[in-house]
């Protein structure tokens, strides 16, 4: 075994440089994320049969084929049938941000579904209208449910975001394997692209733990 | 004032109201009592649309209720067994939320009218605490100048105290009381049999999803006239 990290190093600002462009990545995803699963949640919980439909079969697809596979359609099929051409970053945002809604619906739609049911009753026992009491009564105590397990799901987005190197965006994942490919050393780049992976998702999780705490303490 | 006829609500296949007929009028105080199961809180979320009825008619003021929605729930107040009342508002925010929102009243008015009532249930020291801060009894009284700070014609009570310990159901029974002294219309679910004697116009016996007795309370409680009303009255009293 013989492992070369001098060669490594005029590299590693290269490197670097990819979690810019990841964490920029995880966080345009999954805003974009959240505003479209937000719409799905409440479809979700609304009374309109087709929206409700809709956004089951949404988040029903989204969950039940693979990511790098919506990605591809998106880089490649999508632009073969509009002959309009997307960017590998577009591409990959646009695919994690229609995924993630469908897994960020449906924690909105547990978030709001815990809040107890005598607080809606006694909003609509004040006549208080329905967009109301979600925005001001309901949403704002699902958010304690919801904030957390938005979390796991920022944490589960940037280990997964490391997909859009195959598209070629140039990430953390995709500058560790050109740095790999230049010098016909792959265990180092690939070794560091780890390090810097597990050291984000460290921080998240410790970013986690704090609001947690934060959430638990405003009870 | 209200107008009850034939009201018949079910869950799935259990009917759980089977018809019940009845007049309240204006400035009434009626105890609604009954074993468990017996479709009191429904009867009472029928009044204001919390459930929607399957058949029969519930007219306020003459109007059929399915046609008022809104307009009538701002009518009517409802007091909750377990509060409900919203835990991430302050009790002053609690109690200015809904006429602000709904009634458009302004916050200063809204703010003025909120502490008068927090006065009125011996709370104006709470102003700015959360409800989780508060007992079982001072929730109770918060919920119930919530409901009042909408300015309603009728109050509902589906168990107010229920959900309390012994030593703070007087505290809520003593609000409720000076309640009944402004001449507000009131209905009210209650195990409470003394409360019921003492405050009540008319009492109400519900078993089974039907109206079995209607009657002054000093009828009632010394010579209730169905079996079903004296065995119940055997095991409360
Ligand atoms: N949302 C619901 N869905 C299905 N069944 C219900 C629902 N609400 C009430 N029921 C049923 O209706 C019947 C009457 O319930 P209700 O709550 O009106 O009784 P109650 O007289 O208030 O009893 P308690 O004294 O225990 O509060 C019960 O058998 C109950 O299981
Ligand atoms: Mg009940």
């Amino acid at each position: 075994m013989n492992l070369d990290f001098a060669q490594l190093v005029p590299s590693i600002p290269y490197i670097l440089y990819g979690i810019w462009v990841t964490l920029q990545f995880v966080a345009v995803s999954l805003v974009l994320g959240f505003l479209w699963g937000t719409v799905l949640a409440l479809f979700k919980i609304g009374r309109v049969t087709i929206l409700r439909w809709f956004a089951d079969a949404y988040t029903s697809v989204f969950r039940g084929t693979p990511l790098i596979l919506q990605m591809l359609i998106i880089y490649y099929a999508v632009p073969q049938l509009t002959g309009m051409d997307i960017g590998a970053f577009s591409a990959g945002v646009l695919t994690f941000a229609l995924n993630s809604a469908a897994y960020i619906s449906e924690i909105i739609r547990a978030g709001i579904n815990a809040v107890d049911k005598g607080q809606k009753e006694a909003a609509v026992a004040l006549g208080v209208p329905y967009r109301t009491m979600m925005l001001k009564i309901i949403l704002p105590q699902a958010m304690k449910n919801i904030l957390p397990a938005l979390m796991n799901e920022f944490i589960t987005l940037t280990k997964e975001s490391a997909i859009v190197s195959v598209i070629g965006a140039l990430d953390i994942m995709r500058r560790a394997q050109i740095v790999g490919a230049s010098n016909y050393r792959f265990f180092e780049p690939l070794l560091l692209a780890g390090l810097i992976y597990y050291l984000l998702v460290m921080l998240l999780t410790m970013a986690g733990r704090v609001m947690e705490r934060r959430l638990a303490k405003s009870d | 004032m209200i107008d009850v006829n034939g009201l018949r609500k079910s869950f799935g296949y259990n009917e759980v109201l089977k018809g019940i007929t009845t007049t309240i009028n204006k400035g009434e105080v009626i105890a609604v009592i009954g074993p468990s199961g017996s479709g009191k809180s429904t009867f009472l979320r029928c009044l204001n649309l919390l459930e929607t009825h399957n058949a029969g008619s519930i007219k306020i003021e003459g109007k059929e209720i399915k046609q008022l929605e809104n307009h009538l729930r701002k009518k009517i107040g409802m007091v909750f067994q377990h509060f409900n009342l919203f835990p991430h508002l302050t009790v002053l925010e609690n109690i200015t939320f809904a006429p602000q929102q709904v009634l458009k009243t302004s916050k200063k008015d809204a703010v003025k009218n909120a502490l008068d009532l927090l006065k009125a249930v011996g709370l104006s020291d709470k102003a700015d605490a959360y409800p989780s801060r508060l007992s079982g009894g001072q929730k109770q009284r918060v919920a119930i100048a919530r409901a009042l700070a909408m300015k309603p014609d009728i109050m509902l009570f589906d168990e107010p105290t229920s959900a309390l310990d012994p030593e703070m159901v007087k505290e809520v029974l003593q609000v409720m009381k000076n309640l009944v002294k402004t001449g507000m219309t009131m209905i009210i679910v209650t195990h409470e049999m003394g409360f019921a004697k003492e405050v009540a116009d008319r009492v109400l016996f519900m078993d089974d999803g039907k109206l079995v007795e209607d009657e002054h309370p000093a009828v009632f409680f010394e010579n209730p006239k169905t079996e079903r009303a004296q065995a119940f009255l055997e095991k409360v009293l």
